[in-house]
């Protein structure tokens, strides 16, 4: 079993990073990041087989994640750097000229971890169903992971796929909606309602599992687990799971404000006092 | 002028089923996807002989696109297929950003297109694709004249390692290019030495520039026919060797005159080597329904339209 405690304290300082890079670059996503803090510990340091210090584009016999909603980059480019992926002091370069990591994740400047470029919106599940598909071909046995963002639910294409991977049995992909109920304009549920979201996703034959504490790192890794056991069983797999955009900072939570805005240097300070230096800042 | 001939017409889309065919007889990675046109797009035989490298998506090409990109992850070389259309400017943001900015190993097979698809109409008749994709960074753009050239292109971008438009068509035409040679991406065919004019033709129309040619050179005018089949990277060593010689140039091709084959010389050639250039395009306007040889002389894609442009850029170079 994962050291619970570790994983929290990891939490933390990813936390740090990710107001720290928006911040340096007075641009970027941290609502949307720090929300999805527990999924990406739980996937990167106890789900998925990978190893970081062997990237290939192929990642034959690794488990693969795509990251669908691009925007939450910081959350993502922490994570892999603090697994191994790439210098942690890269994390610098952020949104910078000349950086490999670029506002939205890209494979152009050959940054390893991502495979694919996100960033306009409802296209990583198609993704990710074609790299499970390759994985059945090759008589690969690993997984895929994929994560969205509700609000990205808006996009046609997200159903398009999800027809696909019901009536083609691909059930070795475990997705994720980030089912935190915000969204650039406002709340989804008054910019364009999702309805019933767990009704939807089994209309289109998918097996659904509900996490109502996405931000709870041991309830992230159950919901995991449940998941895996339920691949190679003839459905996708669907997590929805509800967590806080903004978590972690008092002033960021129980608004959509902080969706795609950065903090100045008092709200900075401020968010730092609320995160403890776990690790070592870059 | 090089005499041509030719025992049959064929469509070039079966030319693209055959090479698709023997690409999955061949090559275990190449795999094949396709949105609800299986028989239109001639992937039967694959579909028949590879079931379990075959995607039938449905009808969802966005989905097709990112299923597609997805599939290069493991080694596999994914061909779309549907209609031109719904292959560029229906999922233009997905082959943007999920195909090409992600470098991802796809070949979008891409039949019907320009006028020729005939009673259809305009909406299915895309006459902008060829812009479409050759403005996406490092895209390959490639539009073979008949059927053993659209087999051969198909086989031979299997074997290039990056993102590809194939752009064929649904009419049966003269199958004259021989079945052996061998399809270079990039390099451009010399048809006919000439000494008056060049015509650079693309497509369906390589063989209204050979009948054009053949009636030019009755009336005393040599022209130097190429056959330029891929548009992106273009063959400017070619074109530029070929108008030293000629002085003018004639593109001809079935597309808008914005964003085609004749946009590619201009630019190249206005930079390079300015020269008189007329244009067999369509200029500014959508297709309709008809016959495939009456929409082709209604808009000013036949040989004649050829010819009258060859006299027209011969006067201006005389000039």
């Amino acid at each position: 079993m994962a050291n619970i405690e570790a994983l929290k304290k990891l939490s933390t300082q990813v936390r740090r990073d990710i107001v720290r890079m928006v911040h340096a670059v007075s641009s970027g996503h941290p609502g949307g990041s720090l929300g999805c803090v527990e999924y990406f510990v739980a996937l990167y340091k106890v789900v998925m087989k990978h190893d970081p210090k062997a990237f290939t584009m192929d990642g034959k016999n690794d488990d693969l994640f795509f990251l669908s909603n691009g925007h939450i980059s910081p959350v993502f480019y922490s994570v892999l750097a603090r697994c191994g992926y790439f210098p942690i002091d890269e994390l610098k370069t952020f949104r910078k000229l000349n950086s490999r990591l670029q506002g939205h994740p890209t494979t152009h400047e050959g940054l390893p971890g991502v495979r694919i470029a996100s960033g306009s919106l409802g296209q990583g599940m198609s993704v990710a169903i074609g790299a499970a598909l390759a994985k059945k071909l090759n008589k690969d046995n690993a997984i895929i992971y994929s994560l969205h963002g509700d609000g990205e639910l808006q996009e046609g294409q997200i159903w398009e796929a999800a027809m696909y991977a019901a009536a083609n049995k691909v059930d070795n992909l475990i997705s994720t909606v980030d089912y935190n109920g915000r969204q650039i304009d406002g709340d989804v549920e008054t910019v364009l309602s999702l309805g019933n979201l767990k009704a939807k996703f089994e209309a289109f034959g998918w097996t659904v599992l509900e996490n109502k504490n996405g931000n709870d790192i041991e309830k992230v890794i159950a919901s995991f687990n449940e998941a895996k056991n339920l691949v190679g069983k003839g459905k996708p797999i669907m997590i929805l799971m509800e967590t806080e955009m903004g978590m972690g900072i008092d002033y960021m939570m129980g608004t959509h404000k902080w969706h795609g805005s950065a903090p100045n240097d008092d709200q900075l300070a401020k968010a730092l006092l609320q995160l403890e230096e776990t690790e070592k800042d870059y | 002028m090089k005499k041509y001939t030719f025992t049959e017409k064929k469509d070039t889309r079966s030319g693209f089923g055959a090479g698709l065919s023997e690409l999955g007889k061949t090559n275990p990675n190449v795999v094949a996807l396709c949105a609800d046109l299986t028989g239109s797009l001639k992937m039967d035989a694959f579909q028949k002989e590879h079931p379990e490298r075959f995607f039938q998506i449905g009808i969802a090409e966005a989905n097709m696109m990112g299923i597609a990109a997805g599939l290069t992850i493991g080694g596999k070389i994914p061909f779309t297929g549907t209609f031109a259309n719904f292959s560029t400017g229906r999922v233009y943001d997905q082959i943007r950003q999920s195909i090409a900015y992600s470098g991802k190993n796809v070949k979008i097979c891409a039949s019907h297109a320009g006028l020729t698809l005939g009673e259809d109409g305009a909406t299915h008749q895309i006459l902008e694709d060829i812009g479409l994709m050759k403005m996406l960074p490092h895209m390959v753009v490639i539009n073979p004249c008949d059927y053993n050239q659209t087999k051969a292109a198909t086989i031979a971008i299997a074997a290039y390692d990056g993102p590809v438009y194939l752009r064929f068509g649904r009419p049966t035409i003269p199958n004259f290019t021989p079945a052996d040679q061998k399809f270079e991406i990039g390099k451009a065919v010399m048809l006919n030495e000439g000494t008056d004019v060049t015509i650079l033709a693309t497509g369906h129309l390589v063989w209204k520039a050979i009948e054009a040619g053949e009636a030019l050179a009755a009336k005393g005018i040599s022209a130097e026919i190429i056959n330029i089949h891929t548009i992106k990277p273009l063959d400017t060593d070619a074109i530029l060797k070929s108008v030293l010689k000629t002085k003018c140039v004639v593109t001809a091709e079935e597309h808008q005159m914005n964003g085609g084959l004749g946009d590619s010389v201009a630019q190249f050639l206005s930079r390079n080597h300015p020269t008189p250039q007329e244009f067999v395009a369509v200029n500014d306007s959508f297709g309709e329904s008809g016959t495939p040889d009456e929409l082709m002389k209604k808009y000013g894609l036949d040989s004649v339209d050829i010819i009258k442009a060859v006299e027209k850029v011969i006067s201006r170079k005389n000039k």
